[in-house]
């Protein structure tokens, strides 16, 4: 059997239904071999848009997104989405086509150093010298992927040895002897965790992404409510912890609520699962919750410690950990009533800085109020995706995730470009949920192509531009911090994105007026095919509140 | 003292830091990677993105053809060791890590120096050489060349005792080391 039909069986004993990729060159061996193998390929205009596009599949569903590209200028423009893959967690797979052996080392044509350039951000990546390891370094990638902290794993395979004949036996033992992910925590730690909570007074649970990879959302809403614990998450955690819940405080960090950054200041017990104390959340590190002990639960034991030290570290998988930690506090009877003092001065807070913005007088659409439209429009009952900037802070903010796996965007990496294609990739994963793209007019410019990916490929995506025809977010910290010199942030004459929706096959929609924003938003839901919805927003409008970069909670502004 | 309704009394105050911050002292770690094309690499792709240095390096065999041995010194005054360690950890490729105390281990390293010497202070090299257990393993008339094994301390005094005659040429292997006792390194 050639080596690429061998890799199509390894692809379809990993369960893999489909793919997103381009051919070329040196992957035509493998694209010989997809032609009948029985996958769906999604035929993407960009290897970006189709390295987003797996990873929007990956976090969408929870299974490992797969993206194709050849060698050198492929497999580079694969590089954004590894490398945003790596910073949020994304179980992805990446196979890459390479030239010959013989051309190895030669700058032949087409060739760049795959493995080499994407070195610093793999979880891990195989680069195939011998034709007969192809099958294990396939189902190596897909377990490494997939399991312990979920990330990004390149294969990059010579174009001469993917055509090789090998004997392909399926694969069902492997060996990787410096690979061994702790899931289950320490029985001990979560006894100390447990007595942690039952004495304290001032707890908040700061949930993250981790938490989402983990499945782990049902085990979360758990134990916050074991007991009256406040709740909050990061931009990544959004949905592990329903929005709705009295428990919840709002995201925290850099435009997170009052009420969640200050009760982080205040807390004497932060239980930290699946985050990583990323900059946008603790501002100036050494004014982070300063009177906090900090309970740790992470399944990468790198990532505690590594930027706030832990008192109780638990290494392992929060789905694991949680329904332990739950039952040995239950088990320890605290008395809820110590909270009291503690959720009086929370709600003082969110009564008295809630989320808000003073709507328009005239017809303009505020753009906190088109994300409050659309909330309203789907009834939450959607997956939204972004791309970076205000929009997605403000989608962060005004859109109130219920469920895991209803927000993907890109928190870690920050990529713009991102929205679009994750959609696209959401969509395929989940054919029959809402799939809807906030996207900035700025940002949905650099995958834009991949409407043409939509439109060919039937994926029904709603895209809503969030037009304010500037790159918003770069503008607010020019207006705030650099003195209002706008430098190079009007985006001048972007397109009409009507036609250029319609250009690409799409339906083209457009609002401008508050009084009709509901009705065209309604309108692109119901109509079938992709939709690029142009909604004109306030030009200036900042995203609040707002923790300065470098600064405290206490300094929030806005 | 206490709510009756909390049994089990933990005063959050008496929780301290886990992790080590910095020891203040050199580190050995002594590695098992898979011997894999890219695997130096991925170790020193790692310590230059995450600001780590590395103050020697030794790789080698070891009687598993599938395995190398890494060693690798580090200063724990400058670096968070814990947080290499892990960080290393996280390599696929690295089996084994181990952080030797000083006590426990022997370390040991190979250097060259390549000196100039003339004819009044070519005796006095030989019996410096001879006082560190050093072996003469070239001879010309203008240098000596002399070998020098043992842990970096030595070396380092050595260097100190050879400098003011003229010193042309250090070349040091880094430090290997074994823990001691019968177990594995």
């Amino acid at each position: 059997m050639r080596a690429v039909d061998a890799i199509m069986e390894c692809l379809k004993a990993e369960g893999v239904e489909h793919v997103f990729g381009l051919p070329g060159g040196a992957n035509l061996p493998t694209y010989d071999a997809l032609y009948d193998a029985g996958l769906r390929h999604i035929q993407c205009r960009h290897e970006q848009g189709a390295g987003h596009a797996a990873e929007g599949y990956a976090k969408a569903s929870g299974r490992v997104g797969v993206a194709l590209a050849t060698s050198g200028p492929g497999a580079t423009n694969l590089v954004t989405a590894i490398a945003d893959a790596v910073m949020d967690s994304v179980p992805t797979v990446f196979i890459t086509g390479q030239v010959r052996t013989d051309l190895l080392g030669t700058d032949g044509f087409q060739e760049a150093d795959v493995t080499g350039i994407t070195l610093p951000i793999v979880k891990h990546s195989i680069m195939i010298r011998d034709p007969d390891e192809i099958p294990v370094a396939i189902h190596e990638a897909f377990h490494i992927a997939r399991t312990g902290r979920p990330g990004p794993v390149l294969v990059d395979i010579p174009q001469d040895l993917s055509k090789a004949d090998i004997k392909y036996e399926p694969v069902d033992t492997l060996d990787l002897p410096g690979y061994q992910p702790t899931t289950e925590g320490n029985a001990k730690q979560i006894k100390l965790a447990a007595k942690a909570l039952a004495n304290a007074r001032r707890p908040v649970i700061y949930a993250g992404g981790g938490v989402v990879n983990a499945n782990a959302s049902k085990e979360l809403v758990e134990l916050c409510t074991s007991d009256r614990f406040p709740v909050t998450c990061t931009l990544m955690g959004l949905g592990a912890f329903p929005a709705p819940h009295e428990q919840w405080l709002g995201m925290l960090g850099m435009h997170g609520t009052r009420a969640a950054n200050y009760s982080m200041d205040e807390a004497d017990l932060i239980i930290a699962i699946g985050a990583r104390f990323d900059d946008r959340i603790t501002g100036k590190l050494s004014e982070f919750a300063p009177r906090a002990k900090f309970i740790h639960i992470d399944v990468d034991p790198a990532e505690i410690s590594k930027n706030v030290a832990a008192h109780i570290p638990i290494v392992g998988d929060a789905k694991a950990i949680l329904p332990k930690l739950t039952i040995e506090y239950r088990a320890l009877k605290a008395d809820s009533g110590r909270l009291d003092g503690w959720w009086q001065r929370i709600d003082g807070w969110r009564e008295k800085y809630p989320l808000a913005y003073e709507d328009s007088a005239d017809a303009e659409i505020k753009p906190q109020r088109m994300i409050e439209a659309l909330y309203e429009v789907t009834g939450g009952d959607a997956i939204v995706t972004s791309d970076v900037g205000q929009h997605q802070m403000w989608t962060a903010q005004y859109f109130h995730f219920d469920g895991p796996r209803k927000w993907i965007n890109s928190g870690g990496l920050g990529t713009m470009g991102f929205g679009l294609p994750a959609a696209m990739g959401a969509k395929v994963a989940c054919p029959d949920a809402n799939v809807v793209c906030v996207a900035g007019d700025g940002s949905v410019a650099m995958n834009i192509q991949e409407l043409a990916t939509c439109v060919t490929e039937n994926i029904p995506i709603k895209v809503f531009i969030m037009n304010n025809g500037y790159l918003g977010m770069v503008r607010q910290w020019q207006e705030l911090f650099w003195d209002r010199r706008y430098s190079s942030v009007d985006m001048g004459s972007s397109p009409d994105w009507v036609k250029l929706a319609e250009a690409y096959g799409a339906t083209g929609l457009r609002a401008e007026d508050k009084g009709e924003l509901t009705d065209v938003m309604k309108t692109a839901m119901e109509t079938d095919g992709p939709v690029v919805c142009d909604v004109r927003v306030t030009p200036e409008e900042n995203c609040y509140p707002m923790i300065p970069a470098g600064q405290a909670a206490r300094d929030m502004v806005g | 003292m206490g709510e009756p309704a909390t049994p089990e009394l933990l005063n959050l105050d008496d929780l301290r830091e886990s992790g080590s911050g910095r020891t203040g002292r050199k580190h050995i770690l002594s590695l098992l990677v898979e011997n894999k094309p890219g695997v130096l690499a991925r170790i020193a792709g790692l310590f230059a993105r995450r600001g780590f240095n590395i103050d020697s390096l030794a790789v080698g065999p070891t009687d598993d053809a599938t395995i190398s041995r890494l060693t690798l010194t580090v200063d724990g005054a400058t670096h968070p060791i814990d947080q290499v360690t892990k960080q290393l950890h996280k390599l696929i490729n690295v089996i084994k890590i181990r952080d030797l105390e000083p006590d426990e281990a022997v370390a040991r390293e190979l250097a060259l120096f390549k000196i100039t010497v003339d004819g009044d202070s070519r005796a006095q090299i030989m019996q410096f050489a001879e006082i560190f257990r050093g072996k003469i393993v070239d001879v010309h008339k203008r240098s000596l060349t002399v070998e020098v094994t043992g842990n970096d301390d030595k070396i380092e005094a050595f260097e100190e005792m050879v400098r003011p005659f003229g010193l042309i040429e250090m070349v040091r292997t880094g430090e290997i080391a074994v823990s001691r006792g019968k177990g594995t390194t």
